[in-house]
């Protein structure tokens, strides 16, 4: 019986083929959906992890009310001994010190006067001790288009498309103006050691990545930071470690009703964050459910119509002794079958498109010009482990759902009438 | 061989549900059938000919009376039963074919022995004789579409035969065919009555049918009109089995 079912399937192209490719479509389409949004996403959040948010961040509880404004004013002091204190009592997370800023830098020419002038946000980052991570985790090593990385004091490094509005090359000299942590001008000249592209536009527009120190020399801030940032060793989130961490953290310093103390928050805390991670934890719920809907009522038409076609083979087949439960069960043998044969090829092109994204990447940069969003401008998919299953199982469900609600029919044939129907 | 009884019907009715009343298709009718026979239900569109049949073969119930069919009581059957009784002991022939189309003619015939768990080799073997019996062994590998309406007529012939049911059900089996091949056709299943000793039923109103068989039962407003057995047969022919 499975041979004579396995031939009809094989020779009967409207019972195999156009289910196969409805199936396989689907299932490519959400292998390359989930990749896509698996690596935008996913993409998204690292690189806010990595230059804004930490995995965890600690902040004093005046600069937490208002840590988007980067109010460095009210900025952790002898910062030192708390990241040392953190990385005794978390040693499963990297801990660094960052400072966050705001200020307009002035690009002098020949003479010493302003050839021209523009605002920045900074990132003070440790680049010069002995194993930081920092230089790694903002991937500056392939950011850089021009010049080097900084290696003394007083370098640092501005993005590119800032260069080219100002026509700014490795060498040259530039000063910062800002606010001292006491509310203070603040200015110190930098030379440009090299020109980054970070792949966000938000970023690229205009910024400076300086060294902490020099930086804390320029703003009054010696011995203090804005933020201490936490990462997991895994270099992946981890919401539920996150939530208990935070929690022992921030009950360490309950009692403490001082301004400045040590307060922790989250990724999910900030910018929206929350969204974003909810939403890339539930897509692949929500992409499986809506392809299972999809694809079962596509294939239950599907269905339907083979139904229709194969009128007379079950009326024969319930003429000739087959009983109706054999009839339906051979259908969802069916649909098994066809289901995995369309699965596996859907997976197949699915992770090969998704490969190719992988690798290539699409150049969304035009459309993100403006975007505040902290997010890659080449957009890459990403294969994890789910795509591998995420279609596969839907697929094989949805054809057999499909199958097995469109053989329903098959229960109500009345055998009474077989002669009948069988003479038209 | 051909005297024992092997359908037994007594005082069957059947009705159906119309509207707010009911449509008697069959009343009063008392058969008995031997091994054997080579009968035709013969009567108007509406006699009951079909419904009859349908009893018969254990597809619907009577409404009243029995039906007693090779020693099963239909209206007693379950559902499975009932399958079991049509796999193992009656073979249908329709009016229009109904082959399968995507398979060819062996597969078709080969399908009535799959329900019967046949091994591949007895399968081979029985369906290969079985479309000798009709002669067509040589089209085993063709389909369907590629046969004219007397030999896919014959394969279905083939596929009621090749488990060698003792009943075979045949209702307009050459309503769709020309005098050539429905002489054909009749004569194919006239051998195998003879060689078999299979029990033919059919359902007709074709004459060039009626002059082959041996019992015509002529039914009329869902009764039994006329029950005459037919003097000698006007063609008589032999095959090989």
């Amino acid at each position: 019986m499975i041979k004579f079912l396995f031939k009809g399937i094989l020779k009967d192209n409207s019972r195999s083929l156009l289910p196969i490719i409805v199936v396989a479509l689907g299932v490519a389409l959400t292998v390359l959906l989930h990749g896509w949004i698996t690596g935008a996403l996913g993409d998204s959040i690292e690189m806010n992890a990595s230059f804004n948010s930490g995995h965890v961040k600690v902040m004093s509880r005046a600069y937490a009310k208002d840590f988007g404004q980067m109010p460095n004013d009210l900025a952790l002091l002898d910062a030192d001994t708390l990241v040392n204190k953190l990385k005794s009592d978390y040693p499963d997370l990297d801990w660094v010190r960052r400072i966050r800023f705001g200020g307009l830098i002035d690009f002098p020419d020949e003479k010493g006067e302003t050839r021209a002038q523009g605002p920045v946000v900074g990132w003070a980052i440790d680049l010069f001790i002995p194993g930081s991570t920092e230089i790694g985790r903002f991937k500056l090593q392939g950011a850089i288009l021009d010049g080097k990385l900084p290696s003394k004091p007083g370098e640092a490094l501005i993005t590119s498309d800032f260069a080219n509005k100002f026509s700014v090359k490795p060498g040259d000299a530039f000063t910062l103006f800002g606010t001292t942590m006491d509310g203070g001008m603040a200015f110190r000249n930098f030379t440009v050691a090299g020109t980054v592209r970070f792949g966000s536009s938000a970023v690229d527009r205009g910024a400076i990545i300086a060294d902490i120190t020099d930086v804390r020399k320029a703003l009054g801030m010696e011995g203090a930071t804005g933020e201490i940032l936490g990462y997991f060793k895994s270099g992946v989130y981890n919401d539920m470690k996150a939530t208990a961490l935070m929690n022992d953290f921030n009950q360490k310093y309950e009692a403490d009703k001082d301004e400045y103390a040590p307060q922790m928050i989250r990724l999910r805390d900030q910018g929206g964050m929350a969204e974003y991670l909810d939403i890339a934890n539930a897509m692949g719920a929500i992409m499986v459910f809506v392809f299972v809907m999809a694809m079962s009522i596509v294939l239950w038409n599907a269905g339907l119509l083979g139904g229709l076609r194969r009128y007379s083979e079950f009326g024969i087949r319930l003429a000739l002794g087959e009983e109706k439960k054999h009839i339906y069960r051979t259908l969802l043998y069916e649909g098994l079958l066809i289901g995995t044969i369309g699965s596996v090829v859907g997976t197949l092109v699915g992770l090969s498109a998704s490969y190719y994204l992988q690798v290539v990447g699409l150049d969304m940069g035009d459309m993100m010009q403006r975007s505040t969003l902290m997010m890659p401008t080449v957009v890459r998919t990403r294969i994890t482990p789910a795509a591998f299953y995420i279609g596969f199982i839907p697929g094989v469900f949805s054809m057999v759902l499909g199958n097995a609600l469109a053989g329903i029919a098959i229960y109500k044939r009345n055998t009474a009438q077989l002669f009948k129907e069988l003479e038209v | 061989m051909r005297n024992f009884e092997i359908i037994k019907i007594e005082n069957l009715a059947k009705r159906f549900h119309m509207g707010e009343g009911d449509f008697t298709a069959l009343r009063d009718i008392n058969l008995t059938f031997s091994k054997g026979e080579f009968t035709g239900l013969v009567g108007p569109s509406g006699s009951g000919k079909t419904t009859l049949l349908n009893i018969i073969g254990s597809l619907d119930n009577p409404t009243e009376g029995k039906a007693i069919v090779l020693g099963n009581s239909v209206s007693e059957l379950t559902h499975k039963q009932s399958a079991v009784l049509r796999n193992f002991h009656i073979g249908f022939i329709f009016q229009t074919y109904n082959l399968l189309p995507v398979y060819t003619v062996f597969d078709n015939v080969e399908f009535a022995l799959l329900l019967q768990k046949h091994s591949a080799t007895e399968r081979q073997k029985m369906v290969m004789e079985a479309l000798d019996w009709v002669g067509l062994a040589d089209k085993a590998n063709s389909k369907p579409a590629q046969l004219s309406g007397g030999e896919c007529q014959r394969v279905s012939i083939a596929r009621a035969m090749v488990k060698r049911p003792e009943i075979v059900l045949a209702d307009e089996p050459s309503a769709n065919l020309d005098a050539t091949n429905s002489h054909h056709i009749i004569q194919t299943m006239k051998k195998l009555n003879r060689e078999l000793n299979t029990t033919f039923i059919f359902a007709t109103h074709d004459e060039k049918v009626m002059q082959y068989l041996d019992r015509i039962i002529h039914l009329k407003d869902g009764m039994v009109e006329k029950d005459e057995i037919m003097p000698e047969l006007k063609t008589k022919s032999h095959v090989s089995l």
